[in-house]
């Protein structure tokens, strides 16, 4: 579905702030892969989602999805192909836009638009029916303005609207981190529901070790830009906290748990 | 003081204020639904009225068709600002300073001089007059509410639309809507096009109104239009449909000109006008800054409230 060919990515290529984001990264998920991403900060997890999303060029290397090469397409075109949550809430709706524009909007993902009316009757029962499933009562306010929602309301409106049309690839980048733990798990239940049942391909950015383990059926663990780790099926039912510590210390020769990483 | 001579020049502020309010519907598209100051305003509202006094003058064109094609012009004035800002990613205010800078030189070439009467020939004001026999300030209001309405109803048609949505979400959210598959390079020159090609529709609607095209009729058009939104948002911000938002940008721009004419009447200086207006604009976005400044600052109490 998804395949990274040795991608390199650079940021501020000969100065002094000169940052080697990516050095010659591989990676290739199969149809309904649902692969978490863990590192520490700097490794390039979420440079390596903005490369897929295509917010940054690369600077060699290619990506293809579903066997269509993308390297070199803008972010616009290949948000036909992709779903994408962020980090933060504000970041994924349009907060002086309705709940239903703003669904609208997104229903009409890598579509051409017209002078059509933006919204069709037909089309608000089946948004109806979809933010029911959120059970934040979301669906009796779709006229109210996606600003008056809280950051939790919002990320999960951000997620029904990445998936709303079936992406070849949903992209989450740390997208419960903003949030408190309560509304962080309800985010990330929903997430699971809504890849399990649309059988989507996924990666996650976590910073959380235990939902990287428990969620999806490969993990990935990256180290200054590249994969140290990649680890799937029966192998990482049986994972532990403590390998992902070891395995980590073996490979960077230093210790994991300095930064953002939570282990409990 | 004469009453009589106050309430025509009432009338005549009415009037004026409804066609200056076309392009203040322009500004909003830009200024208000994108985020983005403008300053193209200036020049392609006088690029307006020179396209159309060279049509109308030199070139013996009917004067409805020389709106459409002055209309156009203010659209590529508009495209050009677009371009520079979204293809070369030079900041919206600079973009649209260079336009008009070089539009001034542009408005000259057009007329080939600094200004053109338009007496002895047809304007659409003075073909109504002919045919219904109304005063002639009367005509240009009736024309400037019907065009003023007919375009409000486009907007509000148009921003409706899956594309026109599509431009109110770029000015709201970029990052998301790009992640959605539209492009706001597309959708920011789409919309400097449409709202200079208002502007320049309404400059040419003022020169026939006005019967002169001057080189300087755009100065100062970008304040005319931000205190009419301003103005319009204090008498009319209540309303929150999208319709009557519009509607309040042309009703404060016909505030602005009535403001104009009393103290004009009251015996101030036309050259002090353009003080007045930076004023006004400069108050009503400083007043709301300040009194939120000063709540906080007075709902301070080392105490606390219980909860």
């Amino acid at each position: 579905m998804l395949t990274v060919t040795n991608i390199y990515k650079t940021f501020n290529k000969d100065t002094i702030n000169e940052k080697k984001a990516l050095c010659g990264l591989s990676l290739y998920l199969n149809p309904g892969d649902f692969v978490t991403i863990i590192g520490g900060n700097g490794a390039g997890k979420s440079t390596l989602l903005n490369m897929i999303a295509g917010v940054y060029p690369i600077d060699s290397g290619k990506i293809g999805i579903g066997g269509v090469n993308i390297s070199r397409k803008p972010e616009h075109v290949r948000a036909k192909y992709i779903g994408r949550v962020f980090q933060d809430p504000m970041l994924g709706t349009a907060a002086g836009m309705e709940i239903e524009e703003n669904l609208a909007l997104a229903y009409r993902r890598g579509k051409g638009r017209t002078l059509k009316w933006n919204i069709t009757r037909k089309e608000k029962d089946l948004y109806y029916e979809k933010l029911k499933i959120l059970n934040l009562g979301l669906e009796t306010r779709m006229n109210s303005k996606v600003g008056l929602l809280s950051g939790g309301q919002r990320q999960a409106l951000t997620l029904l609207m990445a998936t709303l049309i079936a992406p070849k690839l949903l992209l989450l980048d740390e997208h419960t981190a903003a949030l408190d733990p309560k509304t962080a798990k309800t985010v990330l239940d929903l997430t699971e529901k809504m890849i399990g049942e649309g059988n989507l391909t996924a990666m996650m950015v976590t910073h959380n070790m235990k939902d990287a383990i428990r969620l999806g059926n490969r993990l990935i663990m990256m180290h200054e830009g590249r994969i140290i780790y990649d680890v799937s099926g029966e192998e990482k039912k049986k994972l532990q906290v403590s390998d992902l510590l070891a395995k980590f210390e073996e490979a960077s020769g230093s210790e994991f748990a300095n930064d953002r990483m939570m282990l409990a | 003081m004469n009453i009589a001579g106050i309430l025509l020049a009432m009338q005549g502020a009415v009037s004026q204020g409804v066609l200056w309010g076309i392009m203040v519907l322009g500004v909003y598209i830009t200024y208000k639904i994108l985020d983005i100051a403008d300053l193209t305003v200036d020049g392609s509202f006088a690029l307006g009225g020179c396209v159309c006094a060279l049509l109308v003058v030199d070139k013996g064109l009917d004067p409805l068709l020389a709106l459409g094609l002055a209309t156009l012009a203010g659209m590529i004035a508009g495209a050009v600002t677009g371009v520079l800002h979204t293809i070369f990613d030079i900041p919206a205010i600079l973009a649209g300073i260079l336009t008009q800078i070089g539009l001034w030189s542009v408005n000259l070439r057009v007329m080939g001089k600094s200004n053109t009467p338009l007496l002895k020939v047809d304007t659409i004001f003075s073909r109504i007059v002919d045919m219904s026999g109304m005063k002639q300030s009367a005509v240009s209001l009736v024309i400037g509410v019907l065009i003023a309405i007919l375009i409000i109803a486009f907007l509000y048609w148009f921003f409706g639309t899956e594309l026109g949505s599509t431009l109110r979400a770029t000015g709201n959210n970029e990052n998301m809507i790009r992640a959605l598959g539209v492009n706001t390079k597309y959708t920011k020159l789409l919309a400097l096009t449409l709202s200079n090609g208002l502007v320049g529709l309404s400059g040419a609607l003022v020169c026939q109104s006005q019967k002169y095209a001057d080189i300087g009729m755009g100065t100062g058009a970008i304040v005319i239009g931000l205190a009419a939104i301003v103005i319009g948002e204090v008498l009319m911000g209540r309303l929150k449909s999208f319709g009557s938002k519009l509607s309040s940008a042309v009703i404060g721009c016909v505030v602005y000109f009535l403001i104009r004419a009393i103290v004009l009447q009251l015996g101030m200086d036309a050259n002090d006008m353009k003080l007045l207006s930076a004023v006004i604009v400069a108050l009503a976005l400083c007043i709301p800054v300040a009194v939120r400044k000063w709540k906080i600052w007075k709902s301070y109490s080392e105490e606390g409230p219980v909860c």
